[in-house]
């Protein structure tokens, strides 16, 4: 089941004006790989490359080896599931509804038998079991995040691809959303590809970090390889403090832009940081 | 009890209500019809509108259709008439269903690709001028028109969307604009309409009407409207999936693109095919979907049955009212329609607690 997805010198243009360039990973079987990376750097664009939802030349993006353009959609969605950064349905669907809609690459027109186990599988392994016939645009953000994932769970997927899925939430919906991840990793051996900003939470919960800038790989590698203060200061052009956490994970203080330097704002109400 | 057959019994029991809701609505469609039948211009009441029906369906019964009067009163002028607004009805709601979804906004109406103009401009054209884009169509030369026109704003409007690559927005914009156009040169032949006369007959076509009914054009209509509505209705996960937007639809192995041109085409065939025959019948592929959606919910399977339901019930009132309300003489079910149809929705707009779309 478990499969290893090879990016090959992955290049994107929207129109003529390039936003990936040459990118190369591996994401093995059951790793969390966090894309990190200022605004614009390339992050949503590789992911939405990666299935698909932008069409890439051939052999870039390799399933096991093989070209994933060889597979239609349907195929390619039964392998890897996605999480939006924003979801929202026009019209009034229950929680049910959404999740079943995971299973809309098996489903022809009636629901068998193992569509309730998967749907009720997944609702029971987010703990929103209580919520399926509650209507999902009256959800908390916190609780239509769970939802969406537990729809691309629904995929059977062997990938999952989730844009920035902490940003909108509160600290107990971060740490409960990246457990799962973590604990579907290692449960389910599902890799695990997520664009993230929180540079703590990307330290914390990866095994591995891609640092994009400008949508070239600037740095790629273990939290503690890629998330350092030179690194910071280079990609986002702030100056950061970076300690050992209680965690034993890289943990960074975010100290002073170069915008704010020259503007000579305080960055905290009694000190100006020492560079 | 396990929670899979927990999850599945409570998801079932949503089924029933929802398919109870559809079978409750063709009550309300059977009740309308009869009502509809036994009332109009002219003596016919239930009982004689019953015998001459059932005669004509079933001769070998040998049951006595009464007078030559009443069995042309009830089987050539009122029965034609029903059916066609329930055809019509049933074909512009399912259609408004559909493009709602497709398109993920609750504005659209099957109009949207700007056909209703179209239709007017073919139709004026015949009306005006005798031109006809297909020869030899003799006394169908204005619906051939209509139809064609319709056809030929589809194509526009899925041409100028593909420049920018389509999307629904792209074609919202481009059937709004492709409207414009049709109307503006629609206004136009009426400015320069050498008679009043033909200018009445353009007028009168635009507000729409069922009079003209007859088992001919029922016969031509009917199964393009079927079949287009069965060819929706298989493209009903699609659209659910596609309500949570185009990247998501992707992610879960569906080509948004395509099932935007197959609707469109759908679409348009019903739509043209009915008010090519009926005029421009505004509302009903507005509301009727919005009725549906707050009975039923939004899985399309059942949304498309349901509104076409819905729309042909609304319709044959419309109509049955718009007969009786002024006799002899006739409202047009377009008007009509929309006089009934606003107070109600707007009824079941504040009454309702849960808001059926954002």
């Amino acid at each position: 089941m478990a499969l290893k997805l090879t990016i090959n010198n992955l290049s994107f243009n929207y129109t003529s004006f390039p936003v990936l360039k040459d990118i190369n990973f591996i994401v093995d079987e059951g790793e969390i790989l966090s894309i990190v990376g200022p605004n614009g750097s390339g992050k949503s664009t590789l992911l939405r490359c990666t299935n698909r939802i932008l069409k890439t030349k051939q052999n870039t993006v390799l399933l096991d080896g093989k070209d994933a353009n060889m597979l239609n959609l349907k195929e390619l969605s039964k392998i890897m599931g996605y999480v939006p950064q924003i979801s929202t349905s026009t019209f009034p669907f229950t929680v049910f509804d959404v999740v079943l809609m995971g299973r809309k690459p098996y489903i022809h027109w009636s629901l068998s038998e193992r569509d309730y186990e998967i749907v009720s599988e997944t609702l029971d392994f987010l703990g929103i079991g209580e919520l399926a016939m509650r209507h999902f645009n009256e959800l908390s953000g916190g609780e239509q995040q769970k939802v969406i994932i537990a729809r691309a769970l629904a995929q059977e997927p062997q990938i999952l691809l989730l844009d920035e899925p902490t940003s909108s939430l509160d600290i107990k919906h971060q740490l409960e959303i990246l457990c799962i991840l973590r604990s579907l990793s290692q449960t389910k051996h599902c890799s695990v590809i997520a664009a993230m900003h929180d540079l703590n939470l990307a330290s914390r919960f990866s095994d591995k970090i891609l640092m994009l800038k400008h949508g070239c790989i600037y740095a790629a590698g273990t939290p503690e390889s890629v998330l350092t203060e030179e690194n910071i200061e280079l990609v986002y052009g702030v100056k950061a403090h970076v300690a050992n956490s209680v965690l034993g994970r890289p943990q960074i203080t975010p100290l002073m832009s170069e915008f704010n330097e020259v503007k000579n704002l305080k960055t905290s109400p009694e000190t100006t940081a020492k560079s | 009890m396990n929670k899979a057959t927990e999850l599945k019994q409570l998801y079932q029991r949503g089924k029933k209500r929802k398919i109870l809701a559809i079978l409750s609505i063709f009550l309300a469609l059977l009740i309308a019809i009869v009502i509809s039948v036994s009332l109009g211009a002219g003596s016919p009441r239930f009982n004689e509108a019953m015998q001459v029906i059932l005669a004509k369906i079933f001769p070998s019964l040998g049951i006595d259709p009464g007078t030559e009067l009443t069995q042309i009163i009830i089987w050539d002028l009122r029965l034609p008439r029903i059916v066609l607004a329930i055809i019509a009805g049933a074909g512009l709601a399912a259609s408004g269903a559909t493009m709602q979804g497709v398109l993920r906004n609750p504005l659209v109406s099957s109009y949207i690709l700007g056909i209703s103009a179209a239709a007017g401009f073919g139709a004026a054209l015949a009306i005006v001028f005798g031109i006809s884009v297909i020869a030899g169509v003799g006394h169908y030369l204005v619906i051939a028109n209509a139809f064609v026109f319709c056809m030929l704003a589809m194509l526009l409007v899925y041409g100028i969307a593909r420049l920018r690559g389509i999307t629904t927005e792209t074609v919202i914009l481009a059937g709004v604009a492709v409207g414009f156009l049709f109307s503006a040169m629609l206004s136009l032949i009426q400015y320069v309409a050498p008679e009043h006369e033909a200018v009445r007959a353009v007028v009168f076509w635009l507000m729409g009407g069922l009079n003209s009914a007859t088992w001919e054009s029922i016969l031509i209509v009917s199964p393009i409207v079927f079949v287009t509505i069965v060819l929706m209705m298989f493209q009903s996960w699609n659209i659910n999936v596609m309500s949570m937007g185009e990247d998501v639809a992707t992610s879960l192995g569906v080509n948004s693109k395509r099932v935007l041109k197959i609707t469109m085409v759908l679409e348009t065939l019903a739509t043209a095919s009915i008010i090519s025959f009926t005029g421009v019948i505004g509302f009903v592929c507005l509301i009727s979907p919005h009725i549906a959606r707050m009975l039923i919910g939004s899985d399309h399977r059942f949304l498309i049955p349901c509104s076409a339901f819905v729309g042909a019930v609304l319709l044959l009132c419309s109509d049955t009212v718009g007969r009786l309300v002024l006799q002899p003489a006739e409202l047009p079910v377009g008007i009509v329609t929309s006089l009934l149809g606003v107070p109600f929705f707007i009824y079941i707009l504040v009454s309702k607690r849960r808001q059926s779309w954002r």
